[in-house]
C-alpha cells in the first residue's frame, strides 16, 4: 500500500517537474522580457516601466501589461537605461514616438493645464461658495430678518421724531 | 439684484456643460482607442531595413521621400492585413502611389510565404524582424497605413485596417491634393 502511494507521489512530482520546465525561450524574440543583469538597474528600469502607459490597453502601464508591445517597450527600456540614459532622455524618446498618450502622468503644458488646475479650481469654487452661504446664513441668524426695523421714509421719521420729542416734555420728569 | 438672478442660470449653465462634456465621451463614432498619432507632421523617421528574399537593395527612408508614398506595416500572422490587402492593390492603382510594406515581427520566410500566396501589392519590402524600426513610427500593431507627402512628411496615419469608407471618405481626396 506504501509502496503504491510512493509510487503515485513520484509519478506526481514527474508530471509536476515536466511544467516547471520553461517554454522553449527564444533569446532573439524582442517580446521576451530581458532583465537587466545588474540589480539595481533592473529596479529602477522596472520603476520607471511604472510610469510609461501600454499603448494598446488604456490604463495599465506597461510594467503590468502582458501586451507584445508593451513587453518590446519593457526592453527597450531596458536597453536605454542600461546604455546610461536618463529618464528625462528616455521619456523623450518615447513621447516623440506615441506621444504624451505614453506616459501615465500628463506633462504639465499650456494643453493640459485644465487638467491639472481643474480639480483645484472647482474645489476653491466649491469652497468659497459653501462659505458664503454659511457666512449668509450665520448674520441672518443674529439679525434675522423678521426682526430687522423697517426702513424708515422722511416723513415717517419726522414723525417719529416729533412724538419723541413730544413724548420728552410730558414726561420729561420721570426720567 | 442682477448677479443673483445670473446665479440661477448656474445649474442651467453646469448641466449644458455636463451634457457636452457626455457627449464628447460617450458620441457613438468616437473611440476611445484611437490614439492622436505623434508622427503626423512630422519628417519620416530614418530607417533602413533589409529586403525580401535577399535582393541587394534595402528598403530606406529613401525610399519613401522625395514622391507621395504609402506606407504600410503589415505581418502574415495579422488576420486583418489579409483583410486589407487587396484595398492596397487597388490604393497603388487606382491613385498611383507607390505603396511600400514593412513586414512587422515577421519571420523573413514567413513574409515570403504570405506575399507568395497573396501577391505583393508592394514597390518593395523591408523586413523589420525585431520591430525597432516600427517602435520609431510609434507603431501599437498591425495593419498599420501612413501617407507621406513629397517632402517626405507623415500626413496621415491609421492605425487599423483599410476599408473602402476610409478610403473613399479620407485617403482618396488627401492622396489627390498632395499629389497636385
Amino acid at each position: 500500500m506504501r509502496a503504491v502511494l510512493g509510487a503515485i507521489i513520484g509519478l506526481m512530482l514527474l508530471a509536476a517537474g515536466t511544467f516547471v520546465v520553461p517554454a522553449g525561450a527564444d533569446p532573439k524574440d524582442p517580446t521576451q522580457d530581458k532583465p537587466l543583469a545588474d540589480p539595481v538597474q533592473e529596479s529602477e528600469a522596472r520603476a520607471f516601466m511604472r510610469e510609461i502607459r501600454c499603448v494598446v490597453c488604456q490604463s495599465q502601464s506597461i510594467d503590468e501589461s502582458d501586451a507584445e508591445i508593451a513587453a518590446q517597450l519593457r526592453n527597450v527600456v531596458r536597453e536605454q537605461i542600461a546604455a546610461g540614459k536618463s529618464e528625462d532622455e528616455i521619456r523623450a524618446y518615447l513621447t516623440a514616438r506615441y506621444g504624451d498618450f505614453v506616459l501615465m502622468d500628463p506633462p504639465f503644458k499650456a494643453t493640459t493645464l485644465i487638467l491639472w488646475i481643474g480639480p483645484f479650481v472647482l474645489a476653491g469654487l466649491g469652497f468659497a461658495g459653501a462659505l458664503g452661504i454659511l457666512r449668509r446664513q450665520k448674520s441672518a441668524k443674529s439679525t434675522p430678518a423678521a426682526y430687522a426695523p423697517p426702513e424708515l421714509s422722511a416723513k415717517e421719521r419726522a414723525r417719529v421724531s416729533a412724538l419723541l420729542i413730544e413724548g420728552d416734555e410730558t414726561q420729561g420728569g420721570q426720567r | 439684484m442682477t448677479l443673483r438672478r445670473a446665479l440661477y442660470a448656474l445649474p442651467v449653465i453646469l448641466i449644458g456643460l455636463f451634457a457636452y462634456l457626455a457627449w464628447l465621451g460617450l458620441a457613438p463614432d468616437r473611440d476611445p482607442s484611437a490614439l492622436p498619432s505623434a508622427l503626423v507632421g512630422k519628417p519620416v523617421p530614418q530607417f533602413s531595413l533589409p529586403p525580401l528574399d535577399g535582393a541587394a537593395d534595402k528598403l530606406s527612408s529613401a525610399d519613401v521621400t522625395g514622391h507621395v508614398t504609402v506606407l504600410n506595416f503589415f505581418a502574415s500572422w495579422c488576420l486583418p492585413c489579409k483583410a486589407e490587402h487587396p484595398l492596397l492593390f487597388s490604393l497603388g492603382q487606382d491613385y498611383g502611389v507607390p505603396v511600400y510594406g514593412i513586414a512587422f515581427k515577421d519571420r523573413p520566410e514567413d513574409t515570403a510565404a504570405y506575399i507568395k500566396e497573396m501577391g505583393s501589392p508592394y514597390k518593395k519590402i523591408g523586413l523589420d524582424v525585431d520591430g525597432r524600426v516600427s517602435i520609431d513610427f510609434g507603431l501599437t500593431g498591425v495593419p498599420e497605413t501612413f501617407i507621406l507627402d513629397k517632402n517626405g512628411v507623415v500626413r496621415y496615419r491609421l492605425s487599423q485596417p483599410l476599408d473602402e469608407d476610409t478610403i473613399k471618405a479620407d485617403i482618396a481626396p488627401l492622396l489627390q491634393s498632395l499629389q497636385q
